[in-house]
C-alpha cells in the first residue's frame, strides 16, 4: 500500500513538472514576428555584426560603427542609393575649380542639428580640425591628407590649422583646397571620418581632442542625420528614431531602426530565419548554396570593392626570388577556389585593384598554368633533387580562411610538390605577426575605403603601414605619386595600370579573388540596391509588403 | 562559524592577488595589443594612444598603478570601447548574467532533485534507469550543441520561442537560454541527489522514522531529503560560480548581453583592463559562492558544524 502511494506520489510529481514545463512552452504558441509586424510599425531590424566601439565618427574605424553612424550623421554629400555618384547632403551644391584643386560647397540653410541649430561651414572646419589634431589620435585622419597641409598638421610639422585647406567663408560657404587634383574627393566625403560633429556637445563633455567622452550616449548625442540616437544597450541593440529636424525628413519613411550586435554568425542567422531581422549581415560559407535554393529571393550576392589575397613576406630567403612567387601564383586554380571552396560567386582575381567596369579595369592577367609554374620553379633553382623548403600559410581563425588555405596547400603540393604548413592563430596574434613580418605567407583581405584604385594601390608604397610584405619598388612609388598629381582621369588610370603590372609581375601579394557581398535581405525592404561599397543610406529605404 | 568565514576571507586575499598578478603578466605577454587593427595604426597615432592609456610606462609601474586604482574600486577604462569604464561594463552585464544563472540553477535544482530522488526511491526500475540515462546525456551534450539545436526546433521549426535575446517583458525569450545552461547542472544534481538519497535511505534514523509509523511522504520529504541533499548543496557553490563564469557560451549562442560575453570578447580584443576586471570579479564570485556553500552545508549537517567549531 505504502509502495503504491509512493509510486503515485513520485509519478504525479514528475508529471506536474513536465506539465508546467509544457504549459510554459505551449502558452507561448505561434507568435507574429517583429518582421511581420514591421510594415505596420515601420521599424527596420538590422543584424549589425560586432558591438560598435563607440559612435564618435573621428575615433571609430569599423563597419558596424559605419552602419549606425550612417543613420545619425551626414556629410557634405550623400551616396546615391543606386551607387550612381553623389547627391546633395549638407551641401546643396558645389563648384570645382578648373584645376580640380578647389571646391566651394554651398550649405543647405535647412540642414540642422538634431537640437534644431543650423549646420554651418564652421562646423566642418571644427570637425576636420578635430580629426586632424595629432592629440585626437584618429586612425582615419589620413582620409583628409588630400587637403592642403593636412598631413603636415596631423604629423605635428605645422601647428597653425589656418594653413590647412579648409575655410568657412561664411555660415553657408565652405572652401576646400586640395594639394592635388583629387578626382575621388567627393567619395571621401561619404566616409564618416569627414562628417561633422556638434562643437557645443563635444566641449560640454571634454576638449576638442578628447576620446571616449559621454557625448555619444543617448540623450547627449546631437547629430545631423536622418535619425537620432534613442537607446544603446551594450552588446545588445542600438535604437535610432526619425529625426524631426532632418532637412530631407519627407524622404524618410522608416520610423525606427534597430541595430542588433552579434559576434556569432550562427546566432544572427537563426535570428534572421525566425523573423527577428530584416537583414542578415553575412551567410556562412557552408550555407550559401542551400540558402540560394531555399531562399532565392532573399539571398543576395553582389559585387564588392575588395580583394582576397595572400601576402608574401619577401624578406624571407625562400620567397625573395620573384620567380618563386610567380610559380606559387601560377599554381593556384582560382576558378576552382571560387566555385568549390568560397562558393559566393566571387570573381577570380587578375589584379590587386578589383575590376570596376564603370571606372578602372586593370589590363593585367594571372593565369592558372601549372606547367609554367614548374618551369619558373626550376629556373629559381628548385627541382626533385633540391626540394623547396617547407613554408607556412598564416591565417586567423575562420572556417572560410581555413578551407581556402587547405585548397591552396593541396594545389601547391600537386602542382609544385612543396610542403606547406597551415598556421591558425587568433585575430590579434595574426595582426601582430603580420606587423612584425613574422610569417611566410599570410591570408589578407582589403576593402576599399573609397571607390578609387588609389585606395588599394597606395597601400603597397614603400614603407607603407599596410604594406606588410617587406616589398618596395621605386618605380612603383613614382607611378603612384604621378597618379596623385595627374590632371586627367585617363592619365591617372594609365599610371595605376602600370603600377598594377609591376605588382602582378613582382607579386609581393598573390590576389585570389574579388569579394562579393553575400547576405540576406527580407523582401519587405525596398530601395536597397547593390553598391560596391555596400552603402545603403537609410533615408531612401522603405518597408512595404 | 564566524571563524570559518574569517579564515576563508583571509585566504581569499593572497588568492586574488595571485590571480591579478598571473592574469596581468599573461595578458601583457600575449602577442598583439589592444590597438592592433586590420588597418595598421601609424606610429604617431600608436604613440598617442599608448600615452593616453599609460601603456608607455614600464610594466611594473602599470601593475602598481592598476593595484592602487583597484584598491579605490576603479577597474580602469576599457581599451576596446572608448568612453566605457570596466566598472560600467561589468555592472551593465552582471544583472543579466545573474538572472540567467539564477533561473538556470533553479531549473537545475528543481528538475535534478525530482529526478534524482525518484531514481533513488525506485532504484533499479525504469524510473531509475530512464532519468539516469537522460541525465548522462544531459552531462554529455555541451551547451554549444544543445543551444542551437533547441533554437532550431523551438524557434525555427515550431516558431514557439524567440531564438535570441534576453528581453524584459518577454519571459519566453528566457526559456531556451535557461534550459541550455541549466541542463548539464540539472543532470549533475540528479545524479548527486540520487547518490545522496541512496546513502541516507539506508541509515538508522530513516528506519527509526519508518518504525515510528511516519508516512512514506514524511519520511522522504522531511527526513531523507535533508540528509540526501547535502552533496547537492556542496555542489551548488561551485555550480553557481561555474554557471556565472561559464555563461559566456550560452550568452554568445543566444546573443544575451551578459558579462560572460564581455569576458570572452575582452580576451580576443586584448582589452587588458576588461580582462583583468572580469577575471578579478569572477574569482571573487567563485570564492564567495564556495564560502556560501560551506556555510549552508554546515547549517544542514551538524557534523560539519562540529568539525569547524573544534
Amino acid at each position: 500500500m505504502k509502495n503504491l502511494k509512493l509510486k503515485i506520489f513520485s509519478i504525479s510529481r514528475t508529471l506536474v513538472v513536465f506539465l508546467l514545463f509544457n504549459i510554459l512552452i505551449l502558452s507561448c504558441g505561434q507568435r507574429s514576428t517583429p518582421v511581420e509586424d514591421s510594415i505596420q510599425d515601420q521599424v527596420l531590424y538590422l543584424g549589425n555584426g560586432t558591438e560598435p566601439q563607440d559612435l564618435d565618427p573621428h575615433i571609430v574605424t569599423g563597419v558596424p560603427e559605419h552602419k549606425v553612424l550612417l543613420s545619425l550623421l551626414e556629410g557634405l554629400v550623400v551616396s546615391h542609393p543606386e551607387g550612381k555618384g553623389y547627391l546633395p547632403g549638407v551641401a546643396k551644391k558645389w563648384e570645382i575649380s578648373d584645376d580640380g584643386k578647389e571646391y566651394l560647397f554651398y550649405l543647405n540653410e535647412n540642414a540642422k542639428w538634431s537640437n534644431g541649430a543650423r549646420v554651418t561651414a564652421e562646423d566642418f572646419v571644427y570637425s576636420w580640425k578635430r580629426i586632424l589634431l595629432p592629440t585626437t589620435a584618429a586612425q582615419y585622419a589620413y582620409m583628409l591628407y588630400v587637403l592642403e597641409n593636412a598631413e603636415d598638421f596631423n604629423k605635428g610639422k605645422i601647428q597653425d590649422f589656418s594653413k590647412v585647406g579648409v575655410k568657412a567663408i561664411n555660415d553657408s560657404t565652405l572652401k576646400v583646397t586640395l594639394r592635388n587634383s583629387t578626382p575621388y574627393f567627393l567619395s571621401l566625403l561619404v566616409h564618416y571620418s569627414t562628417w561633422p560633429v556638434y562643437k557645443p556637445i563635444i566641449e560640454k563633455f571634454g576638449e576638442i581632442d578628447s576620446r571616449g567622452t559621454e557625448w555619444t550616449r543617448p540623450g547627449n548625442f546631437i547629430g545631423n542625420g536622418p535619425y537620432v540616437l534613442e537607446e544603446w544597450k551594450l552588446n545588445d541593440v542600438i535604437i535610432v528614431k526619425k529625426n524631426p529636424y532632418y532637412w530631407d525628413k519627407d524622404t524618410v519613411s522608416i520610423k525606427e531602426i534597430r541595430f542588433f550586435a552579434s559576434d556569432n554568425e550562427t546566432s544572427e542567422d537563426l535570428r534572421y530565419r525566425s523573423g527577428m531581422l530584416h537583414y542578415l549581415n553575412t551567410i556562412k560559407v557552408t550555407k550559401i548554396q542551400s540558402y540560394k535554393e531555399s531562399y532565392p529571393k532573399q539571398t543576395r550576392i553582389e559585387p564588392y570593392y575588395g580583394t582576397y589575397y595572400y601576402r608574401i613576406n619577401v624578406t624571407k630567403d625562400e620567397l625573395k626570388d620573384k620567380k618563386v612567387r610567380q610559380a606559387l601564383s601560377h599554381a593556384i586554380n582560382r576558378k576552382e577556389i571560387v566555385e568549390k571552396v568560397s562558393r559566393g560567386e566571387q570573381i577570380p582575381a587578375f589584379s590587386f585593384t578589383p575590376p570596376d567596369p564603370v571606372n578602372f579595369y586593370p589590363s593585367t592577367q594571372i593565369e592558372f598554368n601549372p606547367k609554367k609554374a614548374r618551369k619558373l620553379f626550376k629556373e629559381a633553382g628548385f627541382s626533385e633533387s633540391k626540394k623547396f623548403p617547407k613554408i607556412e600559410i598564416l591565417y586567423n581563425t575562420s572556417e572560410g580562411h581555413q578551407k581556402i588555405a587547405e585548397a591552396i596547400q593541396a594545389m601547391w603540393k600537386e602542382n609544385l610538390n612543396i610542403d606547406v604548413e597551415l598556421v591558425n592563430v587568433d585575430w590579434k596574434t595574426y595582426l601582430d605577426r603580420q606587423k612584425n613580418l613574422d610569417f611566410y605567407i599570410s591570408r589578407a583581405g582589403w576593402i576599399g575605403d573609397y571607390p578609387d584604385p588609389n585606395s588599394f594601390l597606395d597601400m603597397m608604397l614603400s614603407g607603407g603601414g599596410n604594406n606588410q610584405t617587406g616589398w618596395s619598388n621605386l618605380e612603383y612609388d613614382n607611378l603612384i605619386r604621378k597618379a596623385a598629381e595627374a590632371t586627367s582621369t585617363e592619365e591617372r588610370y594609365k599610371y595605376f595600370d602600370k603600377a598594377e603590372h609591376i605588382l602582378i609581375d613582382e607579386l609581393p601579394l598573390i590576389p585570389i579573388y574579388t569579394y562579393t557581398r553575400v547576405y540576406m535581405l527580407h523582401p519587405y525592404v525596398k530601395g536597397w540596391h547593390p553598391t560596391i561599397l555596400d552603402t545603403h543610406p537609410y533615408q531612401f529605404l522603405s518597408l512595404e509588403p | 562559524m564566524v571563524g570559518l568565514i574569517f579564515n576563508r576571507l583571509l585566504v581569499a586575499i593572497p588568492v586574488l592577488l595571485a590571480v591579478i598578478t598571473i592574469t596581468f603578466l599573461m595578458i601583457h605577454s600575449a602577442p598583439g595589443g589592444p590597438f592592433d587593427y586590420d588597418r595598421v595604426v601609424s606610429s604617431e597615432v600608436m604613440q598617442q594612444l599608448n600615452q593616453k592609456y599609460n601603456l608607455d610606462a614600464p610594466l611594473y609601474e602599470q601593475y602598481f598603478d592598476y593595484l592602487s586604482n583597484l584598491l579605490r574600486g576603479d577597474l580602469g577604462p576599457s581599451f576596446r570601447y572608448p568612453g566605457r569604464t570596466v566598472n560600467e561594463m561589468i555592472f551593465s552585464g552582471l544583472p543579466i548574467t545573474f538572472e540567467l544563472a539564477l533561473y538556470s540553477i533553479a531549473f537545475a535544482i528543481l528538475l535534478g532533485i525530482c529526478f534524482g530522488s525518484m531514481a533513488a526511491l525506485k532504484r533499479n526500475t525504469w524510473l531509475d534507469y530512464l532519468p539516469m540515462t537522460i541525465s548522462m546525456a544531459g552531462i554529455c551534450i555541451p551547451s554549444i550543441v544543445l543551444g542551437p539545436l533547441l533554437s532550431l526546433v523551438f524557434g525555427i521549426w515550431l516558431g514557439w520561442l524567440p531564438v535570441s535575446g534576453w528581453i524584459d517583458g518577454i519571459p519566453e525569450s528566457k526559456i531556451l537560454p535557461v534550459i541550455t545552461l541549466g541542463t548539464a547542472y540539472a543532470a549533475y544534481c540528479a545524479r548527486l541527489s540520487r547518490g545522496g538519497m541512496l546513502e541516507v535511505l539506508g541509515q538508522d534514523y530513516i528506519r527509526t522514522a519508518r518504525a515510528k509509523g511516519l508516512s512514506e511522504f514524511r519520511v522522504v520529504v522531511f527526513h531523507a531529503l535533508r540528509g540526501g541533499l547535502i552533496p547537492v548543496v556542496s555542489f551548488l557553490g561551485p555550480a553557481i560560480a561555474g554557471l556565472l563564469a561559464g555563461s559566456f557560451v550560452v550568452e554568445t549562442i543566444f546573443n544575451i548581453p551578459g558579462l560572460g560575453r564581455f569576458y570572452v570578447q575582452a580576451a580576443f580584443n586584448r582589452d587588458y583592463t576588461m580582462i583583468l576586471g572580469t577575471t578579478i570579479f569572477f574569482s571573487f564570485l567563485i570564492i564567495i559562492f564556495n564560502l556560501l556553500a560551506d556555510i549552508v552545508g554546515a547549517a544542514m549537517d551538524p557534523r560539519v558544524r562540529e568539525d569547524n567549531s573544534k
